[in-house]
């Protein structure tokens, strides 16, 4: 069953045609990966489904709803999440702090107000601190972080959140290749509850992790479907030789 | 490194003044009082910007508006219905700066997109503006001279004169409307505020309304600026355009730069401080025709060599901010 249907998606930036008529389906439970070489329009449409800016035409179906022109607190709302390509944390925050700014959006004011929710959440918090390797920084100001585990941070305060699917732009952008390696273990798991949308350079990190991939270049889909299927196909292997 | 074993020198402060304040009375002769109870009104403007700027991220030159307006009404309530009694004066107070914040919050911050931090102050500016315009050439509501209260602020037959007792009074509701604010703020409400200051976006990305969460701060703290104002009228026995405008709402701009942004503490130390100085230069025969170019000069001093304002000398961001979530013993005792 798909979880994101993208139907016809086109985006424009002046006279830049950026996306055009990309069609994409992604099935629940499933990593699928966003590929192709600089400037092919991948972060353009990770973007475009999680709200950043809305498509010119077509749709963005998410588990049975057109969230095409909804807002990106309507999309996290409903279980959508995007992880930005540069880090987006709260750098005067603690660590501990970003997590449970993360988990507690989905109470009501006066819940937040009267600080009623805040001691059941900490063994859950605690829990995934421990899960990405952050819980001896727990009080360390986020912004005092080194870059991988700000990285690490900003993927936990997504998955604390158990999205049904979350948008991880350049999830491994600046780290090393240990870290690299680290992070997918740290997102192996939660494949059980979560799809995951992942736009990666590193192409042997995403084949790796993922099950299905999208070959996008110059906004259009160039080729999608199994691992295996997109590593013996000519065409990207084409792009991948002549353009990257 | 999990520990954090800063210094916390907020309560410190906290406590020193407010003890400070409780005897300063029985120090001071009784015109000082007056001073000093004028002081701690204006502190309520100047909490009031606090958690609009240092809280939530909105730089609004509003909070003047909501001061004067609360206080023209309950000019006109003494003048034109002769009520004059506490326990109705400081509910219109906050109903009037309730209301009319909400009204700047819904044309102003509601929008479909969220807006620029000008556009805000630009808006609350114009306002303020206007309002002070309108009532300048509005006879019915004194016009230039402004309105004059000539009944004692009273509860029942009893009346408060600007004295002691009006001081304790106005205190009292200070350090009230001082606790409800750093509750909201050391709230989970706060850890909202604090993200919405940080990174507004992220925050939408998270699932916030953003917006809402700004109006609501907005709205209340328009609630302790009409209060400060309605104290403020009976108290002058006074009020007037100049109460209402740009002047008053830059004013409480400079309180909270002046004393630190950050903390509540910081704009009420803020007030003490311009006040005092503005009234013993404004004493010095030498310094009557141009004391307030002085006064700017040390507020621009302290303003671009001292950001963090006076309690920077004292307070680290790091305390200013706080912490929110706090991490029980038994999933320490795990980590250590």
């Amino acid at each position: 069953m798909a979880i994101l249907e993208i139907k016809g998606v086109c985006k424009q930036f002046g006279s830049l045609r950026a996306l055009e008529g990309i069609d994409i389906s992604v099935e629940q439970n499933t990593f699928h990966g966003l590929i192709g070489p600089n400037g092919s329009g991948k972060s353009t449409l990770l973007k475009a489904i999680a709200g950043d800016h809305y498509a010119d035409e077509g749709t963005v179906i998410f588990d049975g709803m057109d969230i095409t022109e909804r807002s990106p607190e309507f999309r996290a709302k409903n279980g959508l999440n995007l992880k930005f390509q540069i880090t987006s944390i709260f750098p005067e925050l603690s660590t501990y702090d970003n997590i449970l700014l993360s988990i507690q959006s989905s109470q009501t004011i006066w819940s937040l107000v009267t600080s009623k929710g805040k001691s059941g959440l900490d063994k859950n918090i605690m829990e995934t601190l421990e899960q990405f390797k952050l819980a001896d920084r727990a009080e360390t100001l986020a912004g005092e972080l080194s870059h991988g585990l700000q990285q690490w941070l900003e993927i936990a305060m997504s998955v604390i959140r158990k999205p049904k699917l979350l948008l991880l732009d350049e999830p491994t952008g600046g780290m090393s290749p240990e870290e690299r390696r680290a992070t997918g273990e740290l997102l192996l798991p939660i494949k059980k509850e979560t799809t995951l949308v992942i736009v990666e350079h590193d192409l042997d990190w995403i084949k790796e992790i993922c099950d299905n991939l999208t070959v996008l270049d110059q906004g259009k889909v160039l080729d999608d479907g199994p691992v295996e299927k997109i590593e013996r196909s000519e065409r990207v292997k084409e792009v991948y030789t002549t353009r990257v | 490194m999990r520990s954090n074993n800063s210094r916390k020198y907020l309560p410190i402060i906290e406590i020193c003044l407010l003890v400070g304040l409780i005897v300063a009375p029985l120090f001071i002769n009784e015109f000082m009082t007056v001073i000093l109870t004028r002081m701690l009104i204006l502190g309520l403007l100047a909490i009031s910007f606090e958690l609009c700027w240092g809280y939530s991220g909105i730089m609004t030159f509003g909070q003047g508006l909501f001061f004067g307006m609360a206080g023209y009404v309950v000019a006109l309530f003494a003048n034109k219905a002769g009520f004059v009694q506490i326990w109705g004066v400081i509910p219109i107070g906050l109903l009037v700066g309730a209301i009319t914040s909400f009204v700047i919050a819904w044309l102003l911050l509601l929008g479909r997109k969220p807006p620029e931090i000008i556009f805000v102050a630009l808006g609350t500016l114009t306002f303020s503006y206007a309002a002070e315009r309108l009532v300048s050439g509005w006879y019915w509501v004194g016009g230039g001279n402004g309105l004059s209260i000539f009944d004692f602020l009273s509860f029942g037959s009893f009346e408060i004169e600007a004295g002691r007792l009006f001081y304790y009074i106005a205190g009292t509701i200070l350090l009230i409307s001082y606790l409800i604010s750093r509750y909201l703020v050391k709230s989970q409400l706060g850890l909202v505020l604090a993200g919405t200051r940080q990174n507004e976006k992220r925050m939408a990305f998270l699932g916030y309304r953003v917006r809402t969460y700004k109006a609501l701060v907005f709205t209340f703290a328009g609630a302790i600026a009409g209060l400060g104002g309605a104290l403020y009228a009976h108290h002058e026995g006074f009020i007037g355009p100049n109460n209402m405008g740009i002047g008053i709402s830059t004013m409480a701009v400079l309180y909270t730069l002046f004393g630190g942004a950050g903390s509540l503490i910081g704009p009420i130390i803020g007030v003490l401080a311009i006040e005092t100085i503005s009234f013993n230069l404004s004493d010095i025969d030498a310094f009557k025709s141009f004391w307030p170019v002085i006064l700017g000069v040390i507020l621009l001093v302290i303003v671009t060599f001292k950001p963090d304002g006076l309690i920077g000398f004292i307070v680290s961001q790091r305390e200013r901010i706080g912490t929110f979530g706090k991490i029980s013993k038994k999933n320490k005792n795990q980590d250590s």
